[in-house]
């Protein structure tokens, strides 16, 4: 056991205990909590894969930006204890099997993939972190079109906001 | 030693929180906690792309979680505005409330 798998387990059991809470909380502000729990686990996540800046960006945008908005919103709307209802029969009784068979079996798949056996052997990943000079490189020459382009799809993004939730004249 | 976690691991984990998004997708009948399940989603595959661009030693993956946040934002300030529009409409957050397109 070495501090990477230890810092690994940690970091899962808390992201993994984040998603649980959101499911079990009644409040959505306790949900929100969570999930901002989920995503510093994450972050902690990307740095151990050596990418400190994909990092830096979940805490900042992410546990920062996103979540503060969804904060924003569910007090603005004074959100309370959710109401339970009845789900359907078919739901319960085949749905909710039939969702755990299916993460089983993706569970299993990822875990016997070629992919996931041949680098736990160590082939092909290399042990220094992402260069973040060479990503921003790779970000504004190979993908410029592309990152030029969400900027314009954030413009869109704020006036579709700022006209969905405007008061009615 | 950095990459001494198997990357496989990352994938189980990256997996288990997808389900787990459905799952409260599935389960959660207020509109803003659904929300936040789909966030929970997409932060599960960028995990799974964060892996995979450490596995082929690429960093075309890790540009591509960037995009994917940069989606994220755009999609949580419009989704909101919707959720606050419906709220003021329909005084509930509760979605089995929200069956205007119901037959």
């Amino acid at each position: 056991m070495n501090v990477a798998i230890i810092m690994f387990f940690a970091c899962a059991l808390l992201a993994v205990a984040g998603a649980v809470l959101l499911i079990l909380a009644r409040e959505p502000i306790h949900s929100a909590l969570a999930l901002v729990l989920v995503m510093m686990a994450l972050a902690v996540l990307y740095l151990l894969l050596g990418a400190p800046f994909i990092a830096a960006v979940q805490i900042i945008v992410y546990a920062g930006a996103i979540m503060v908005l969804f904060v924003f919103v569910i007090m603005l709307l004074n959100a309370g204890v959710e109401e339970r209802t009845d789900f359907s029969k078919i739901a319960k009784f085949g749905g909710v099997p039939l969702g755990f068979l299916l993460l089983l079996e993706i569970a299993h798949w990822l875990y016997h993939s070629p992919v996931g056996t041949a680098i736990a052997n160590g082939a092909g990943s290399s042990n220094e972190a992402a260069d973040t000079a060479q990503l921003s490189e790779m970000l504004f020459r190979q993908y410029l079109f592309p990152f030029e382009a969400t900027s314009i799809l954030i413009l869109i993004a704020i006036l579709g906001a700022l006209v969905l939730a405007r008061k009615e004249q | 030693m950095m990459s001494a976690v198997p990357i496989s691991y990352y994938l189980v984990l990256s997996a288990i929180l997808f389900g787990l998004g459905v799952v409260a997708f599935v389960f959660k009948r207020n509109i803003i906690t659904i929300f936040m399940s789909i966030e929970l989603m997409l932060n599960a595959v960028n995990l799974a792309f964060v892996a995979f661009a450490r596995a082929h030693g690429q960093l075309d993956g890790l540009v591509f979680v960037f995009f994917v946040i940069v989606v994220a934002a755009a999609e949580a300030a419009v989704g909101l505005a919707i959720v606050i529009m419906l709220a003021q409409n329909r005084q509930s957050l509760n979605v089995e409330r929200i069956n205007l397109l119901k037959l």
